[in-house]
């Protein structure tokens, strides 16, 4: 796969179509604004999405004018100079021309489009999505192309009956559920003449967490265990004991040798020297840094914590996820501060 | 500095090359050293882009670009017109791929070399040329599908089959838009200027030894249709040039003065033939003698010559109807039969004693005239093409001493014996006979079949044609001219007739360099209209030539456009699992249905019981199936058999 630069026309740059911002905050070219206007964005589909006949649009490309133009010339040169195989010649072209029309046009029609799962990033990097094109017929597609969200168009081929995934990525600026809302497939293939086109909609969506504060961020003290009695706090440092296994208990703490001499989980327990839990809680980063660098400092935690091992809860207004060990935990809190919103009054 | 990165190594060889293979026809007649400027920038842009090196400055461009322009109105003295044009164009072209380094200027390039295609086309509009324009055609088509390959790179010849099938899918659109685009008659500004150069041809002046010089070319004067055969050869006296003045030597048309009316009368049937002239910068169309009306846009001169308004410059044709034997010029005025008997005062002085004792000797001017053709036929002349060079007074040489020549030997003193004796007299040159294309029954006439004739006044029989040649070597008229002049004379290999298969491959290739001419480069608005007529357009007006046009181009992309979709997404069922799908049909509106997950034999059992009287062909049924489904059957007998089966339960 390659990329390239999008060929977009900034012609109708001067009129009044309404500026869809692109996720990272651009204004969207003009041609997708006119086409925005003619065919407003109606939603994701369900995919997969076929490209039957009526989706499938093509008008010619600048260097498709300049042929056409260059054909003007050519049957001038010949009407003037009574030139009968410049007449064969500009007609020879121009039956070149039309017929790319045709082949452009099936070198787009039909392929098949269905959303392939992203995986949460970072605010600050890129958001991946994935999408899968199929050719369900016996020509090759070749130089298909996708554009997303203003992004470089990604260009890629798709072999007959065959299935290609599409690697686009955009940059996740902010934080919350990155959707690049419509995008275009297009091809210019065999002569570059004429440009066929579809807009699609599929459910892309990418979760973007909060970017994690930089730097090293020391934890928050742990906590001395609300209700518990002090010796016999779980903790992290001496081994206790083994309990059975409860969903959440990070893998690492599972026992393995016993679980394969007896196929049962049990999980080790530690005691920790001070008999303590660790919270993180949003409430506890003052509030003059600001809700979003509030946000990356608690990010920022959720990921040292998880990183050492240790076992963390963490509370957001409105929001608490009890102590636990694990990756998933981990996922399922910052999935929580990506898209948390604040309670206001 | 822009880099010459972003191009492939593979993309920039094959612009290189459409740019080099597009220019090349063109260094033979361009200055020299345009070409070698092209071949320099080509091989430089060539180099630079293969070690990725920085392409040169826009500056340093512009000054080659200027530097090149001064070359060019240095050589040629001005900086307009056609050869200029071509000159200019191709010296841009390859700076423009110096320059070229984003897909747009890629684009450019591309669409340059397909114009400097056309400028080919100035110069030669042969078979040849077409199909190396074609080549080339092809070659610029694939390198602009290559510059459109953006993810991997495919295998030439992919590239290069799908180029094919580009230019091959789009032929049936030219043909309809050559046949049927409304033609419009050119130029549509200025005359081109064209350097003709010199043509062989007859002209309008006659010296001893001109017409025997043009009897060595075998290149063709002009080609005929006739719709009625002519009954024998003597028939064909094309006319062309009629030479009244004489000083001596050389004959000349003089004075031409154009006829406001032709009087003529009729002596048999005419003849209705078209000619399809070739270009030869001259005025004369020629027309079997005699024409009873001028061709278009051309007139008639008082003594019959047919005179285009413009000089001939490109292959014309027009229809023609003759009478070959006719009576004409009964009262002719009085100065041009005085202009007709008009002597040099001190030429040929024995000729003027012969032709005075004649006139003594014999009061009829048909006398004198039988007289001198008499005297070519019985006293030793020889019709030769190498005839001894005459010296100060060629037709006393002729007559006295040397006694062999070509034709124009022999019209020239037999017209200045008849003008010697007080008989009206004129020289009439063109063509004689012609040869037959069995291939495809046009009548070639070639520059070897150049002839003079002359043409003598007689009172009340009017102007004569009387051509001495026929008294010396009657085979001249009647079998042409390899068998009139002696063996050892030099002539053309065609016209010695010796090898029967080069002159049979001669004529299959005059045919179809013919048909060439007739149709593809003569197919003029004249033709069009006449050709769309023909097939049936009732008014051939552009407004129904528009509408024909747009439904051809409808019908053939509507064919092309379902052959092209045709594979697009259809996953065709193969014949065995269709037949098997029409059986369950069939099954369930028998009321047992198919059930998803039951493989054949298991429904087969089923059915068997649920409908006995069935059981034997539904299991043969299931048993073809499986044999042809997954037992690797290929005999297309069974399936044929299986599909039967299923045909006779519906």
């Amino acid at each position: 796969m390659r990329r390239g630069k999008p060929a977009a026309s900034n012609l109708l740059g001067a009129l009044p179509f309404a500026p869809r911002l692109t996720p990272d905050g651009t204004r969207l070219p003009i041609r997708d604004r006119i086409g925005d206007w003619i065919f407003p964005p109606k939603g994701p589909e369900i995919g997969p999405v076929v490209l039957g006949q009526r989706r499938v649009y093509i008008l010619p490309t600048k260097a498709g004018l300049l042929f056409a133009a260059t054909l003007v010339l050519l049957l001038i040169g010949s009407i003037n100079y009574n030139l009968s195989l410049g007449y064969i010649l500009t007609f020879l072209l121009a039956g070149i021309g039309v017929v790319s029309i045709l082949h452009t046009w099936r070198n787009l029609a039909r392929v098949a489009l269905r959303p392939s799962k992203a995986r949460p990033v970072f605010a600050g990097g890129s958001a991946c999505f994935h999408i899968v094109v199929e050719n369900p017929g016996a020509h090759q597609r070749l130089s298909l192309a996708i554009e997303l969200a203003g992004q470089s168009a990604v260009y890629f081929d798709v072999p007959p009956r065959d299935a290609q995934d599409v690697e686009t990525s955009i940059p996740a600026v902010r934080r919350g559920m990155l959707r690049p809302g419509r995008f275009r497939i297009f091809t210019v293939y065999p002569v570059g003449l004429f440009h066929a086109w579809a807009n699609v909609e599929l459910d892309l969506h990418c979760l973007v967490y909060a970017r994690p504060e930089p730097g090293h961020v020391p934890l928050p003290p742990a906590q001395a265990a609300s209700g518990q009695g002090g010796a016999s706090g779980v903790g992290e440092e001496d081994f206790v004991g083994l309990r059975t296994y409860r969903p959440g208990d990070s893998p690492r703490r599972i026992a393995w040798k016993v679980f394969a001499r007896t196929d049962i989980f049990l999980t080790k327990e530690f005691s920790g020297s001070a008999a303590s839990e660790l919270w993180l809680n949003l409430a506890d980063i003052p509030e003059m840094l600001g809700l979003e660098a509030r946000l990356s400092r608690l990010t920022r935690w959720v990921i040292e914590a998880e990183t050492a091992g240790q076992r963390f809860g963490m509370r957001m207004p409105g929001i608490e996820f009890e102590p636990e060990f694990g990756a998933s935990h981990r996922d399922r809190c910052l999935h929580a501060i990506a898209l948390y919103k604040p309670v206001h009054g | 500095m822009s880099s010459a990165a972003g191009l492939s190594p593979i993309n920039l060889a094959a612009l290189v090359v459409s740019v080099a293979l597009v220019m090349a026809p063109h260094a033979w007649h361009l200055p020299l050293w345009i070409a070698a400027f092209g071949a320099m920038v080509l091989l430089t842009r060539f180099y630079l882009g293969y070690r990725r090196k920085p392409l040169p400055s826009r500056w340093l461009l512009l000054a080659a670009a200027l530097a090149a322009v001064a070359g060019v109105a240095l050589s040629y003295r001005t900086l307009y017109g056609r050869d200029v044009s071509v000159a200019l164009l191709t010296v841009m072209a390859a700076l423009k791929l110096m320059e070229m380094s984003k897909p747009r200027d890629t684009m450019i390039v591309v669409l340059l070399a397909y114009f400097l295609v056309i400028t080919n086309f100035f110069y030669s509009q042969s078979i040849a040329t077409a199909l190396y324009m074609l080549a080339i055609v092809w070659i610029i088509t694939a390198t602009m599908i290559n510059l459109q390959h953006q993810a991997g790179s495919p295998s030439l010849a992919a590239v290069l089959r799908h180029a094919a099938s580009l230019i091959a899918q789009g032929v049936p659109i030219m043909l309809a838009l050559f046949l049927l685009f409304p033609r419009v008659e050119g130029p549509l500004w200025g005359l081109p200027q064209v350097n003709y150069g010199a043509r062989s041809g007859l002209s309008d002046v006659m010296s001893p030894g001109d017409v025997s010089s043009l009897s060595l070319s075998d290149d063709v004067a002009f080609r005929v249709l006739f719709e009625t055969r002519p009954d024998k050869p003597s028939q064909l006296y094309w006319r062309g040039p009629v030479l009244w003045d004489f000083d001596g030597r050389t004959w000349r048309t003089g004075q031409i003065y154009t006829a406001n009316s032709v009087e003529f009368e009729a002596l048999g049937p005419p003849l209705n033939y078209t000619v399809t002239l070739e270009p030869h910068d001259q005025r004369w169309m020629f027309a079997i003698d005699l024409p009873m009306r001028a061709a278009p846009k051309s007139y008639f001169s008082v003594d019959y010559q047919m005179l285009a308004r413009r000089p001939v410059r490109e292959r014309i044709r027009y229809d023609m109807q003759s009478v070959p034997s006719y009576r004409t010029g009964i009262n002719e005025h009085r100065m041009h039969l005085l202009r007709a008997l008009r002597l040099p005062e001190e030429a040929a002085p024995r000729t003027r004693t012969l032709a005075a004792s004649w006139r003594a000797e014999l009061s009829r001017d048909r006398d004198i005239m039988l007289r001198a053709l008499s005297m070519f036929r019985e006293q030793p002349f020889i019709y030769t093409l190498a005839p001894p060079e005459l010296g100060q007074n060629p037709v006393d040489q002729f007559l006295f001493e040397t006694r062999s020549g070509f034709c124009e030997h022999y019209a020239s003193a037999f017209t200045f014996l008849m003008r010697a004796a007080g008989i009206p007299a004129r020289v009439v040159t063109g063509y004689l006979g012609g040869e037959i294309n069995p291939v495809d029954g046009y009548l070639i006439v070639r520059q070897s079949e150049a002839h003079a004739w002359t043409e003598v006044w007689l009172q009340s029989e009017g102007w004569i044609r009387v051509d001495p040649t026929a008294a010396v070597s009657p085979l001249r008229i009647e079998s042409g001219l390899a068998a009139a002049v002696p063996e050892t004379d030099q002539v053309s290999l065609r016209a010695r007739n010796r090898l029967q298969w080069l002159r049979k491959a001669g004529f299959a290739w005059d045919a179809v360099a013919n048909s060439w001419n007739q149709w593809v480069l003569g197919y003029n608005p004249e033709r069009q209209v006449r050709f769309l007529s023909h097939v049936g357009m009732e008014q051939a007006t552009w407004q129904n030539m528009v509408i024909a046009l747009m439904t051809a181009s409808g019908l053939i992309l509507l064919a092309l456009g379902l052959l092209l979709l045709m594979r697009l997404s259809a996953r065709r069922m193969d014949p065995v699992q269709r037949a098997y799908a029409r059986f369950c049909q069939a099954m369930a509106r028998r009321g047992a249905p198919r059930k998803p997950s039951e493989g054949p034999r298991d429904f087969a059992a089923r059915l068997s019981l649920q409908i006995p009287h069935l059981k034997e062909t539904v299991q043969r049924i299931a048993a073809l199936y499986v044999a042809l489904r997954y037992g690797g059957e290929k005999n297309p007998r069974v399936l044929e058999e299986f599909r039967q089966a299923v045909k006779a339960l519906r």
